[in-house]
Parts: C-alpha cells; structure tokens; sequence
C-alpha cells in the first residue's frame, strides 16, 4: 500500500509530465499493434479472398496481374483469351466450374465486370455462401441489366430500378461515357470480398459494349476456376504453364499472393522498424521525464529513506512508477491502435474490397503492451539507480 | 533505551583532509526518559541525531537501541530498525509535500513492523489537533500545524525513542512552548523516550534535564584538518 501510495502522488505531483509521456507511449504502442495487425490480417485476409476459385486462366503474362485483376478486381487484364478457350477449360475433367470474365469498363471508378448467372447460382465465395441478393433480382442474361456489390452501391448510390451509363476503360473519365443504358437490377448483401466493389452486368455487356473491337466480342478477360482435386492444379499448371505457352494458369491463388506479400516484405520491415524506434523513443521519454524530476524529488525521497524505507524500496517505487506510467500508455494504446485500424481498414476496403477484422485476436495484442510496460520499466531503472544512490543526511539538512 | 559509546564521526573536508564532528564517549536514555542537548550550531548535533537513527553510518563506535546494536547493522537493517523503534521530528518538519496529511503520517508507518494503519494514523491526528485537516497538504497549513503534522508521523509507528532536532526553529515563542509541551506529553502518553536537540534557551528550559553537547563531544584537535 506504502508504496503504490509513493507512485500514486508522485504522478499526481508531476500529472503533465506524466499525461505526456504516457500519450507518447500510447501513440508508440498504437501503433506498434496498428502496423502488426494490419500486416498479419492484410496477409491473412488477401491470400483467404480467393472469391472462391482455386486458379485462375488467362492471356500470357504475369500470374500475380492476373489473380489481382479477376480477383481483386485492381491491375489492368494482361490481355484477352478466346471463347474457345473458356470452352476447353470448362469441359476439362478436372475442372468442376469454370466462370468467365470480362473486364473494361467502369462506373465512376467502380469496375464493371462481365460475367455469366452461375457466378452467383452455384459458386461459394466462403464455405456455404454463395452471392446472395440483399434487394431486387439477379440480372437477365442479354439485358442491360446490373446487379451492383454491396459497397459499390452504398458509394455509388445505387438501388434496384436506377440506371446508369457505363464509362470506357478501369479508370474513371468523364468524356469517356458510353451510350448504353444499364438498368440496376438488384444489390448484393454484402461478402466482405472484392466483389463488393464491382457492378455486375452479362459476359456479353462488357464483350459488345460500343466503342469495343468487335473483332473481340467473345473474347473474355479471364475464366475463374474451381478444381475437382488440388493436384489437378499443377497438372494443368503443367499444360498451360510449361508446355504450352499462349496463356497463363494462375495457380494456387493464396501462393500468388503470398508471393506478392513475400516482394512487399521489406515494406512491413521497415514499418515495423519505425514503430520499434518509436516505442524505444518513448521508453527514452519515460527515463527523462523521471530523470529530470529526480532533483526536485531528491528531498522526498531522502525524507522517505529517513522515515525507514530501505533503498530498494525507493528503487522499486521509481521502477513502478516508470511502469505505471507506461501500463496507462499502453492501455490508451489500445484506443489509438482501434482508431488508427479502423481507418486503415476502411482505407484498405475502399480500395481493394478486403474486409480486415478489427476483433481479430493475435498475441501481439497483448505482446506488445506488455513488452511496452518492461521497456518502461528498464527506462525506470536508471532514474531509480539515482534516487536508490541518494544521501539521505546530505540532502535532508546540512551537518550543523 | 539508548546507549552511545565511543561513537566517532568524521568528514572530508574541502581541503582535502578529514573533519571530525562527533566523538562521544559514552549516552545514555532510559525508557520513557526525556534528556534535551544544548548546543550552538555547527557543534555536530544533528550529525549526532542522525548517527543515532542510522541515517549516518558511523566511523566507529556503538549506538544501542532497545537491545539492538545499530551500528553492527547492515544500512537494509539499520532502515528496518529505524521504521520499527524510532521516531524523528526535523527541524524543517520535513514532511512531503506531495502528500496529504493523513498520507505523511501513514508513511511515517509504512514502513515499520506494522505497516500502515489507517485508524491509528487518524487517532493520533486527532490527539494533536488536526482531524478537521487530515485531506490537507502541508502547503495549506500553517507553520504551527506542519510541526503538529510532523509530530504525529514521528509517534505514528509507536517509536521506542523520539529524536527532536530543533523542532521549534521555525515556530514563534508561543507555539515553540505549545509545541514542546505536546511533543513532551504525547511522547509520555506513548511511553517513547525523548531526546531533543536545541540551541532556544527557553526552549531548553521546559527540560528538567538539559545537558551541553559540547560536555559530551569532544571530536579530537586529531580529528580536524
């Protein structure tokens, strides 16, 4: 009691100091759960966001464009492939669906996609969901109709009955709008996938949409793929991949992705190094803040010493207090570190579809406070060595 | 209660050579006893008090108390020793500002065999007059009450023995008198024995038994520099 009474006034006594060390260790330790959690989850979340496809097929080129722009719906196709070509994936016995896509359109930044009625009647983009309809119907195939994902609709304002006018190429450009007029459909409940962000409207939409080469009408941008068993994967990894060499077979989905976490690595190091210096900063601010009060406390303590309290103790009361102050910047961590991993993930989601969880555990949530409190605490020690040091009868009176 | 023998103290001085302050040859206090010391300032009285309390590790010599040779102990067991047996009212009172008054008496035996006691802290705060003062912080009292304030915190943890070093140095004449008068009655009341330091002559003269601490230290013309 004695000594929690000691800590208790001596941060009472020195409430600025300690209100501004403790947000600096709250900011330090905000951000180190930030940085961690965002990195853990992005990579868990991107590599699970297969939209439910094992592979994907499409033209010659790179396998990571290719499962970022049919999957993600980010990048630019690396190119087109023939009908024929969906037609031979699809009737592969390995294969257990094939759905293509078209991609080349947008809607005020939002992607138009083509696509075919069983993207949504038979595929699950997470065991036992399949896209489901939270208002209207699906569209007709043929009609220039849409079908809008969830988030794409609550930006975009969009709701079954509306209609639209769709804009040439990914990128959002004004003088870029086409003719057609699409009518909404209906709106998709929400996935937390990629497919949030698209407008959906039928294969042949995109493929004879005016303004696009007509030469390429039945043409598509990619097939997504579901096998019937995963080692049919690298067979047919084996047929498109090394023996032939017109298109590309984007296979597994979640190693593509690591692999374009595994290029970013450096990135997360080098956040992760400034959140450590940050948190090394303010432990540093932790020992000078206490440091430099020790000369207007020295009297306290030699009182304290004077009134029976042994060296360690005055030791440990400063050691604690360093780790209380950095106890209360952890926990105010945590309100930095939600505010900051809500934004991040509402930034992360407008743009790429993938929902981060902000209940998600991870040991680094408790780690990281912990490991910010000893850090503390060691900040405390060098303080604590100078009041453990003090003379008690030089600083209480002179020798009379 | 108290026994000194041949205690010796001494210091570096500026110049480099030792300075000694405080030779004893023998002191004693019975229980319960009350002695006050006379002597000027500078002569090694507080120097003394804290050599006695164990706050200054002496050169050589014997400090008892109760039965308990300070001086044979480590500094970890004289602290120990000092929270147990002893009380010690400063001139400048000492008490920590940051504290409450309630706060300052409940240090004062926090760290003795007891430990804080919350009761006893109020009741001894009320015994000197300050129940309608315990949330107070000594800023916000008068001289007079900080001395009391100090005074409850040196009785608080039941002390064997109460050291008093100029405790009405800083009070005007009429509290000086009221001031000994309680020290002396609530050390009686406590069965601490009192050994006060001073050089106020009326402060001195309340004492039945006043003797010179220049009688009874003689630092050695060895000793000085």
């Amino acid at each position: 009691m004695t000594l929690w009474l000691i800590v208790y006034r001596s941060l009472r006594q020195h409430a600025l100091s300690t209100v501004v060390t403790a947000s600096s260790i709250a900011l330090a330790c905000g951000l180190l759960l930030c940085v961690w959690m965002v990195k853990t989850q992005s990579q868990a979340a991107f590599t699970a966001a297969n939209a439910g496809f094992d592979a994907v097929l499409g033209a010659r080129g790179s396998k990571l464009q290719l499962v970022l722009n049919a999957i993600f719906h980010l990048e630019a196709s690396p190119g087109n492939l023939a009908w024929s070509d969906y037609e031979a994936i699809r009737r592969h016995p390995a294969v257990k669906t094939a759905v293509p896509i078209a991609v080349g359109d947008n809607l005020r930044g939002y992607r138009l996609v083509g696509t075919l009625p069983e993207m949504f009647a038979t595929v699950e983009f997470a065991p036992g969901k399949k896209g489901a309809l939270a208002t209207g119907r699906l569209f007709t195939p043929g009609a220039h109709e849409a079908v809008a994902g969830s988030f794409a609709a609550a930006r975009l304002g969009l709701k079954a009955g509306d209609t639209f006018h769709p804009f040439h190429g990914l990128a959002y450009d004004e003088q870029n709008q086409h003719a057609e007029t699409y009518t909404v459909a209906g709106v998709l409940a929400p996935t937390n996938t990629p497919a949030d962000r698209v407008i959906w409207i039928p294969l042949a939409g995109v493929q004879t949409m005016g303004g696009h080469d007509p030469r390429a009408a039945t043409d598509v941008s990619a097939v997504l793929v579901q096998l019937r068993a995963p080692t049919a994967g690298f067979m047919l990894d084996l047929m498109y991949n090394k023996q032939g060499n017109r298109l590309t077979f984007a296979y597994p989905v979640a190693a593509i992705i690591a692999e374009l976490f595994q290029k970013i690595s450096w990135f997360d190091r080098v956040l992760e190094l400034v959140a450590y210096l940050v948190a090394l900063v303010a432990a540093a601010a932790v020992l000078a803040s206490i440091y430099n009060s020790m000369s207007a406390r020295q009297r306290d303590l030699a009182i304290l010493r004077a009134l029976g309290a042994r060296r360690r103790t005055i030791f440990g009361a400063v050691v604690i207090e360093a780790a209380v102050i950095g106890a209360m910047g952890a926990l105010a961590g945590y309100a930095v570190y939600l505010g900051l991993f809500a934004g991040v993930a509402e930034l992360i989601r407008a743009q790429t579809g993938v929902v981060l969880t902000l209940a998600a555990w991870h040991p680094v949530l408790w780690l990281a406070p912990v490991g910010m409190v000893a850090l503390c605490a060691l900040g405390g020690v060098v303080p604590a060595l100078k009041a453990y040091r003090i003379p008690v009868a030089d600083t209480l009176a002179p020798v009379s | 209660m108290l026994a000194v023998a041949d205690l010796h103290k001494s210091f570096v001085s500026p110049e480099g050579g030792r300075v000694g302050i405080v030779h004893v040859a023998a002191f004693a206090l019975a229980a319960g006893e009350q002695r006050a010391l006379r002597g000027e300032s500078g002569s090694g009285k507080t120097t003394f008090l804290h050599l006695i309390a164990g706050i200054l590790a002496a050169d050589s010599g014997h400090v008892t108390i109760d039965g308990v040779e300070m001086t044979a102990l480590g500094e970890s067991q004289r602290d120990r020793l000092r929270a147990a047996k002893l009380g010690y009212i400063f001139q400048a009172f000492n008490l920590l500002q940051g504290h409450t008054v309630l706060e300052n008496v409940l240090l004062g035996m926090g760290f003795g065999p007891r430990g804080a006691d919350a009761v006893h802290a109020r009741e001894i705060l009320t015994r000197v007059g300050l129940a309608h003062r315990l949330h107070h912080f000594p800023r916000q009292l008068s001289t007079g009450q900080q001395q009391r304030v100090a005074v409850a915190r040196a009785l608080a943890n039941r002390p064997r023995l109460v050291l008093a070093d100029e405790p009405t140095g800083n009070l005007d004449h009429r509290h000086a008198r009221e001031s000994l008068v309680l020290i002396r009655e609530v050390c009686r009341e406590n069965d601490a024995a009192l050994l006060l330091v001073s050089h106020d002559e009326q402060a001195l003269a309340q004492f039945e038994g006043v003797q010179d601490f220049a009688l009874i230290n003689r630092p050695g013309p060895e000793d000085r520099s």
